[in-house]
């Protein structure tokens, strides 16, 4: 599965399950949050992640981070 | 005036020695034109001799494709030619990797100009389009006189060191050469025409194809995620400090393997981002934000994943090829597979 900021270009080069991601310099956390609140944002994108792989699919989805 | 010394390359079947019972035919010369080389030899004109034709049966060739490259070169050679040309092809799979594999081997070792013809969607187009002039055909013998008429234009061109203009110009399979040329208007102006023609449904033509994708079906789910091996791969660049296979901040030639055994948090005193072209500050402060190792070795102490593989492999996208990329991707998973991983979460800056 692949955690990609652009999700369009994760679509083109074919990924089935993907997750967006927060930002380019940061896909999983985010320098403005506190420690506490990026590892829980973290977490969430990671989580939504695992979710992905154990989910049946028969073409490209996107999951969204909830 | 002595004329110009053509050899031609065609196998078992059109050199008129038999099909497919003869596909193991090996190489033989005969002299003059055979075959497809009669009309090779009117299109060439009076300027140009085809002094020999080699045959070879095709599955000779690619079942012996490394025996089979000095036996023909030595015969080719011994004809001492000005230009080789092999096939065409069309879209005959064996036929067109023997033609294109002579041909690398006769411009390499000869310093001649080579020249084939193939349909576009043919294994040898895919091969060969990089290193050879590719004259494109239709996809079966019915195409025979254009495909030499393409195959002798780009030869000729070759030999007398004529500018080749653009594929659909001079009908060759496109070589993925990018050309820098002036124009009369702006990029932008020229962009807008070409939205303005799409949204009016009027062909246009892109100033930069996008390289085509595989599609590949979606794996399986996991049907027990506490049962499971996680891998982490990516491509934001992230590296132990200091970068010790000095991956490349763009355009990357390869991707690291790297250990967190033990390791239950990416710090920025142990790993950095190697990767060009994003401000890598942040990823620098906390490599965790690319590839989420603290995360994962957290759900593997409270039992939602059994492990998180001990092994990460890291590559930078900025500007990397598809086609390493494609490859780098093979690997990983194929190392992935062989240490019994079950699921990979792949990151992308």
């Amino acid at each position: 599965m692949h955690i990609a900021t652009v999700v369009p270009i994760s679509q083109t080069v074919g990924a089935n399950r993907i997750v967006p991601a927060v930002a380019i310099p940061y896909p999983l956390g985010d320098p403005r949050l506190t420690k506490e609140e990026e590892y829980k944002l973290r977490r969430k994108i990671v989580e939504t992640a695992l979710k992905a792989v154990t989910t049946h699919i028969d073409t490209q989805t996107v999951f969204e981070v909830k | 005036m002595e004329k110009i010394r053509v050899v031609h390359y065609i196998n078992q079947f059109f050199g008129g020695i038999g099909g497919e019972d003869k596909a193991g035919l090996e190489p033989l010369v005969r002299t003059g034109k055979v075959g497809p080389g009669i009309a090779l030899q009117n299109i060439l004109g009076e300027e140009y001799e085809i002094v020999a034709t080699i045959i070879c049966g095709d599955n000779y060739f690619v079942e012996n494709l490394e025996k089979v490259k000095p036996e023909l070169l030595k015969l080719i050679k011994d004809h001492n030619p000005q230009i080789f040309f092999a096939g065409p092809a069309f879209n005959a799979g064996r036929y067109g990797i023997a033609c294109g594999t002579i041909c690398e081997v006769v411009q390499k070792e000869l310093g001649i100009p080579v020249v084939t013809g193939v349909f576009s969607g043919s294994p040898a187009a895919e091969m060969f389009y990089r290193d050879l002039y590719l004259a494109a055909t239709a996809d079966s013998a019915r195409g025979m006189e254009e495909a030499v008429r393409r195959m002798v234009n780009l030869g000729v061109k070759l030999l007398k060191k004529l500018p080749i203009g653009d594929p659909e110009v001079e009908n060759y399979i496109p070589r993925g050469i990018r050309q820098n040329i002036f124009s009369e208007d702006l990029g932008a102006k020229r962009a807008v025409a070409m939205l303005v023609k799409k949204l009016a449904k009027e062909p246009f033509k892109t100033e930069y194809p996008m390289p085509s994708f595989d599609r590949v079906p979606p794996a399986h789910p996991l049907e027990s995620l506490s049962e499971a091996i996680v891998g982490l791969t990516g491509c934001g660049g992230i590296v132990p400090k200091g970068n010790p296979d000095r991956i490349e901040a763009s355009s990357a030639s390869k991707y690291g393997t790297y250990s967190i055994a033990g390791i239950s948090d990416l710090t920025g005193e142990r790993f950095e981002s190697a990767h060009g072209g994003y401000d890598t500050t942040y990823a620098n402060e906390d490599p965790d934000r690319v590839l989420p190792v603290d995360i994962l070795r957290d759900l593997e102490k409270e039992g939602k994943i059994k492990k998180l593989h001990d092994i990460f492999y890291s590559t930078v996208g900025n500007g990397t090829s598809v086609e390493n990329a494609r490859r780098y991707g093979q690997e990983i998973a194929q190392k992935f597979k062989d240490a019994a991983v079950n699921a990979a979460i792949v990151t992308s800056t």
